[in-house]
């Protein structure tokens, strides 16, 4: 699994950090959509990756991470989610803001000189 | 059983908050209403600021920690809010520049838009909750708060220049807030702690096989508060965000890169010390080179720069060098002298913010609207100044002496003179005393780095001095045929003030410097910071009866 997971945070942040890199701003939005789920993944598989472990205590079980998974990075990766997600939204915003007023999805708001 | 006076630990935080929402109950109209409930809380938050700052002076190690524990929930598990010397210090500077850009905010650009006043409050709760809080992801959110008010206080005003480099600002940000994601879970896989005192305390303890990961962790943590900082290669973004964003927020900006420094400062020192083992001092020489050479580039920016607003943003950019290449020696003495520098720094880079608007706008009187964009913004080399035809020159004729000088221009003319002053180091403001602290304190480092920053350190004053001289000359002598300027006065008031911050800094430095060595003592010996967070116990209900 750990394999896995890996293979997926390193395919979504490779692609997202070559479209950040694009000069088409809607590129750079997917690219930094895409980067931020690879950081959430990241994040997740940091409280140790298992199938079918809980992380909420059940009586009689003792509370060690053997038996649990660690419920802080689920925490953590729920506000890093709702944070990104408002901030992707502004992004969003201000990338329609540019296009209306350059007229082109250019990050700089015009072309480069060929 | 705690006392109403160490509830007032939270109260930065929380006033900004309470006020936010309510002016957002008000609705669009009522400005008038709006920017009186703005003034106040601000004002109210300056004062809580100070009251902190005056609650951790001159204390011993015990008392000089004001802890404060939001969900009462035992210390490594809760958030903690903790108020050193540090924190007080950069609360304080929150405030006074709040203040001043909110007052300079009344007399035009809170027009310019809509929610200026709840992004303003917002913005402020970001900074006092970063430099309040001693919990890394509660850092992260409040670094979000502040970054996301600054992204719409960025836009204010709208225009297509706000609007371009609002794009490249939001989107640089949210790459640097990713790594700062990153880095804060290793750090967490390392250690399983987000608590800083509790990070500090477990990292002799992380085995050698994860010493390379807790490196690594660090590093990218500490790229996205560089990349904050201004920190060259990271800083490019900095001088046309900067110099797009309106007067006001631009300066309320020139804190916001002071908090990339401040993070540095506070985690670098607590968690890598002398006698950390073996990650004793690790980055140090990434951080003092690394500051060496924004310094340099900042210095040259300054130089080059054709747009006043421009060269405002490059002087911020070596300030932040200077203060992470001083920091990165981890010498107390040398920090002491940069905390110094970091608060005249602060003061006389907003009002330099707000002098560029007037300035500019002195300029718009007499050559039409300037165009950020317009092909030729560019300041006049010194050789082709010369008088323009039609003034008398000649002795036997009538003289020059006499010309009558506005009010509005004078005041402009010796602000200006004396922000100069402040930002180059010269003698005998506030500049000058930072710098001779650092100076002298590098004289006794010895190191090739150490004479480096010596020589660059005078090297960049010299700099700054010229090119703001050459805009001075440009702005306010070399044009004779001037309109008069108008000036209103509560857009005078906060560029007063802040100058009036500066001379005190300058008249009350042995005070000043005593207290900003005595905050970088305590960062240098972590184990105080830890002790006192630690050693911090949730109240127990009831405890007041029991007494």
């Amino acid at each position: 699994m750990e394999v896995v997971i890996s293979i997926v945070i390193g395919v979504m942040a490779s692609a997202g950090v070559w479209l950040v890199l694009r000069p088409r701003t809607f590129q750079v939005l997917i690219g930094l959509a895409l980067l931020s789920y690879a950081v959430n993944l990241f994040i997740f598989s940091v409280g140790s990756l298992a199938v079918d472990r809980e992380p909420i205590v059940k009586p009689g079980v003792v509370a060690d991470l053997v038996n649990y998974s660690d419920p802080l990075p689920q925490s953590l990766v729920l506000t890093a989610i709702v944070i990104g997600f408002a901030t992707t939204a502004l992004f969003l915003v201000v990338l329609l803001a540019l296009r209306g007023l350059s007229g082109g999805d250019h990050v700089d708001g015009q072309e480069e000189p060929p | 059983m705690m006392a109403a006076a160490d509830h007032l630990l939270v109260a930065p935080v929380l006033l900004p908050l309470a006020t936010a929402a309510l002016m957002l109950l008000l609705g669009e109209g009522r400005r008038g209403l709006k920017a009186g409930v703005n003034v106040v809380s601000t004002a109210v938050g300056l004062a809580i600021a100070v009251s902190l700052l005056l609650g951790v002076a001159g204390r011993e190690a015990p008392a000089a920690f004001g802890i404060y524990l939001p969900g009462n929930w035992p210390v490594p598990f809760g958030i903690v809010l903790v108020a050193d010397r540090l924190s007080a210090l950069m609360a304080v500077l929150t405030g006074c520049v709040g203040l001043a850009s909110l007052l300079y905010a009344l007399a035009r650009w809170q027009h310019a838009g809509v929610h200026f006043h709840v992004l303003f409050q917002l913005q402020l709760m970001g900074l006092y909750g970063a430099f309040l809080t001693a919990d890394l992801f509660n850092l992260f959110v409040f670094f979000e708060v502040l970054l996301a008010a600054s992204y719409g206080l960025l836009l204010h005003g709208g225009g297509g220049e706000r609007v371009r480099a609002g794009l490249h600002y939001i989107a640089i940000n949210l790459v640097a807030s990713l790594l700062f994601l990153v880095g804060v879970a290793v750090l967490y896989g390392v250690t399983g702690t987000l608590n800083m005192a509790d990070i500090a305390q477990k990292l002799p303890a992380v085995p050698a096989s994860d010493r390379g990961l807790l490196h690594a962790g660090a590093a990218i943590l500490a790229i996205a508060f560089l990349a904050k900082a201004g920190l060259w290669p990271l800083n490019f973004w900095l001088p046309p965000a900067y110099a797009a964003a309106s007067a006001p927020a631009a300066a309320v900006f020139a804190i916001l890169t002071k908090v990339g420094v401040y993070a540095v400062l506070r985690l670098w020192t607590l968690c890598f010390p002398a006698d950390a083992g073996a990650s004793a001092g690790f980055g140090g020489e990434v951080l003092v080179w690394g500051g060496i050479v924004t310094l340099a580039c900042g210095a040259v920016g300054m130089l080059a720069s054709q747009q006043l607003a421009r060269l405002a943003g490059h002087a911020v950019i070596a300030s932040s060098g200077t203060l992470v290449a001083a920091i990165g020696f981890g010498a107390p003495a040398l920090s002491g002298g940069a905390l110094f520098y970091l608060a005249s720094s602060t003061l006389a880079g907003c009002a330099l913010f707000l002098l560029v608007e007037l300035i500019e706008r002195a300029r718009e009187v007499e050559v039409g609207p300037q165009q950020l964009d317009d092909g030729n913004p560019a300041l006049p080399a010194f050789l082709d100044a010369e008088p323009p035809t039609g003034i008398n020159l000649d002795d036997n004729e009538e003289a020059l002496i006499g010309r009558a000088i506005p009010a509005a221009l004078a005041f402009l003319g010796v602000a200006f003179t004396v922000c100069a002053l402040v930002t180059a180091g010269l003698p005998p403001l506030s500049g000058f005393v930072a710098k001779l602290a650092m100076l002298s304190a590098l004289l006794r480092q010895g190191t090739p780095a150490a004479w480096v920053l010596f020589g660059l350190l005078i090297l960049s004053g010299l700099c700054g001095a010229i090119a703001l001289m050459r805009v001075g000359m440009r702005h306010f002598w070399t044009v004779q045929q001037r309109p008069a300027l108008r000036l209103r006065v509560i857009e005078t008031l906060p560029i007063a003030g802040l100058l009036a911050a500066s001379v005190a800094l300058v008249l009350q430095a042995e005070a000043g410097l005593a207290y900003t060595r005595a905050a970088a003592d305590s960062l240098h010996t972590p184990r105080l910071y830890i002790d006192a967070v630690m050693g911090a116990r949730p109240v127990v209900p009831g405890a007041e009866g029991v007494r």
